[in-house]
């Protein structure tokens, strides 16, 4: 009964945040619903059992690109009245191709049978949850059984991280930086000069 | 507790050495100067070829590993001596282009070093997840190299649309896989193919995952209707990034969607044959046709390039080893025409500036007589004309397609070569009988006219010595079957 409340609770919240994202007129207010989202969501992974995504969930979306996405509209000028402009042009369109999919989908769940022998063949063993917690099972099996793409994941974000470097560093010769080794080595007798100044002469 | 098996490393092991050296190489870069262009990319010459000789060394070994998602194997250690000989030859056509397009950064080197390193993962994958791993590791350096150009606001566009389409199939390929992992239960190719076999009637599921699996493949070698991006991101990217894209990556694709349709899907090929032969059609048409319009070569080599997949995929919609054999001969002798063509398109300059256009080609027969000649071979062998390579490369593919009954599609694919020959052969046109308001800059890179010469007497004298191509490429058809 109570798990059924807060699932209720936790899916409107969810469905509602999640629209107004779209439809909130200020951008600030569409980073912040989306924020609510991920809480909902979070909330859901953890009444099915999979309290390792809702941390994740948490973590790294609402912690990190959540608050990129902040920054970023907080920073540069975009102009989101004008992009939202096309939608009721395209909504038609994008409405009929999205309820095809929708159709097709339902057509695809109407036929839907899970293979007596699909237990057999699944690809690790479930541990049994009450002996091992979420977090746990995933730590048994991410770093031996499916240690292959974790390397290459570890790879492709090398490769963002060269990417996003190749694509926006640039060194500006006629920037200014510090030298501290030049800094120290500045000795008072090479860069200050003593002159006497007659009276009423000045100093050229 | 799960049994852990430690991996047998010595299948992967190119991978493993080009792994090491890609990190060396990028350590190299960053602490060296930015003028180290020419060292750093000798460097990833280097790493690419030592990958190549530890393949060759272990050629044909077979077996799977790290827990069956990593298969070696005939075709796998062939589709990666060509993809790793073709990177380097790209890597190696790219040095002056980029000196005097000031593009000479050293990332260059080391993005195609992870790029290929994703392509030869790509080739052994042997699961779902790993298949999908490794196409993101070669997809992500591709996306920054069309946009290394930061400066200019084609590259930039090319490499931006290439990001949002390339994201699209990959969201098309990862839904494809959820599907296909829902209704057989497992990733592994093996054990889906055992899933599926002997099954009479295939649930719509599955059917409707492999579809999307195959949309999200078909984007990467570019057949239609996926093809959009592929013309406006040849034209917007650097030429050498072109040469690239046509020659590497499209080989490592059409090895995947060979591997998995011919793997885990391999009896249901009634299923996805008539997916394949519409592909094929469709692109081999649109190839044909769109092409004629072209005035710009790389746009024109954009729509060849759609065209010859469409030939590759009769091959597999043959689905038997006559088919595949072919594939791998056409891919093989595609690469080294793309080879030869790229290397002109990157001598095509006027007073030191490059030019893009077919007429800036006019009047090439007086001043160059065996430039033109070169583009010649490439250009008739191209269109499929005996007795130079790209002949035997389509005749392979036909007799497959013959053999298998597939009489309709034989037919399309030789009429539709007929009317890819007009944009060819208007090519040749254009240097021997046009005069030229502006001649073309004399050629003076030794390096690309080595490659050209190369390629150009592989494409000529292909016919006096096929049978080491076709015996390895019936070994590793051979291994595909089961």
């Amino acid at each position: 009964m109570i798990e059924a409340i807060f699932f209720y609770v936790f899916s409107v919240v969810l469905i509602i945040s999640s629209m107004l994202v779209i439809s909130a007129r200020n951008p600030v207010h569409s980073v912040l619903f989306l924020i609510l989202a991920f809480f909902n969501a979070a909330g859901l992974f953890v009444m099915l059992g999979a309290e390792f995504i809702a941390m994740t969930l948490v973590i790294v979306y609402v912690g990190a690109v959540a608050v990129l996405f902040l920054f970023v509209v907080m920073m540069l000028d975009i102009n989101f009245a004008s992009l939202r402009q096309g939608m009721m042009k395209h909504l038609p369109v994008g409405g009929f191709v999205g309820a095809v999919l929708l159709v097709e989908l339902a057509w695809l769940y109407k036929s839907w049978v899970i293979q007596p022998e699909a237990a057999l063949r699944a690809l690790s063993p479930t541990p049994d949850p009450s002996a091992v917690t979420n977090t746990h099972a995933l730590g048994q099996v991410l770093y031996t059984q499916y240690v292959y793409p974790f390397q290459i994941a570890g790879l492709v974000l090398l490769v963002a991280m060269i990417g996003a470097i190749t694509l926006t560093l640039r060194h500006r010769p006629d920037t200014r930086r510090q030298n501290i080794s030049k800094q120290v080595a500045r000795k008072a007798k090479d860069v200050l000069k003593v002159i006497k100044v007659e009276t009423g002469a000045g100093v050229s | 507790m799960i049994l852990f098996e430690a991996p047998n490393l010595i299948l992967a092991l190119p991978e493993l050495v080009l792994a090491v050296l890609a990190m060396l190489l990028l350590l190299l870069s960053v602490a060296g100067k930015a003028e180290n262009y020419r060292l750093i990319a000798k460097m990833g010459v280097f790493a690419l070829m030592t990958a190549a000789a530890v393949t060759f060394n272990f050629y044909g070994q077979a077996g799977t590993t790290f827990g069956g998602m990593f298969v070696a194997d005939n075709f796998s250690s062939y589709m990666k001596l060509l993809v790793l000989a073709g990177s380097a030859v790209s890597l190696l056509m790219a040095t002056k282009y980029l000196e005097r397009e000031k593009t000479n950064r050293t990332e260059y080197p080391v993005l195609i070093v992870f790029s290929t390193l994703g392509m030869m993962l790509m080739i052994s994958a042997n699961n779902l997840i790993s298949l999908y791993m490794a196409l993101e590791l070669q997809s992500l350096p591709l996306y920054v190299l069309a946009a290394i150009q930061r400066d200019s606001v084609r590259s930039t566009e090319a490499g931006l649309k290439y990001f949002v389409l390339g994201a699209l199939s990959s969201g098309l390929l990862l839904y494809g896989s959820s599907l296909i992992y829902g209704f057989t239960g497992a990733t592994g190719f093996e054990q889906i193919a055992s899933a599926l076999q002997g099954q009479t009637a295939v649930s719509l599921g599955v059917v409707t995952g492999m579809v999307m699996i195959l949309a999200g493949l078909a984007f990467k070698i570019s057949a239609v209707p996926f093809h959009m991006w592929a013309p406006d991101v040849y034209e917007g990217a650097p030429t050498p990034v072109t040469a690239f894209f046509a020659i590497a990556p499209k080989v490592a694709a059409i090895a995947l969607i060979t591997r998995v349709f011919m793997g885990p899907f391999g009896d249901m090929a009634e299923q996805w044959r008539q997916v394949i032969v519409a592909l094929s059609i469709a692109s081999m048409a649109l190839g044909a046709v769109a092409a004629v319009t072209q005035t710009n070569i790389k746009r024109l080599l954009a729509y060849s390039s759609i065209g010859h997949m469409g030939y590759a995929l009769i091959g597999l919609a043959a689905a038997d080893k006559a088919g595949i054999q072919g594939i791998v001969i056409y891919i093989t002798i595609y690469m080294v025409m793309s080879i030869g063509a790229f290397c002109i398109v990157l001598m095509m300059k006027q007073k030191d500036k490059m030019v893009e256009n077919i007429s800036d080609l006019s009047g090439l027969a007086k001043q160059q007589p065996l430039l033109a000649l070169a583009m010649s071979v490439m250009m008739f062998s191209m269109a499929g004309i005996p007795p130079l390579a790209g002949f035997f490369g389509k005749l392979f593919i036909f007799q497959s397609a013959i053999n298998a009954g597939l009489y309709t599609l034989a037919v399309i694919g030789v009429l539709t070569s007929v009317v890819a020959a007009y944009y060819y052969i208007r090519i040749i046109k254009v240097m021997y009988f046009e005069n030229a308001e502006e001649e073309l800059d004399k050629a003076a890179d030794t390096g690309l006219n080595l490659i050209l010469t190369a390629a150009s007497l592989a494409v000529v004298f292909f016919i006096l010595l096929p049978s080491p191509l076709l015996a390895s490429a019936g070994a590793a058809a051979q291994s595909l079957i089961k």
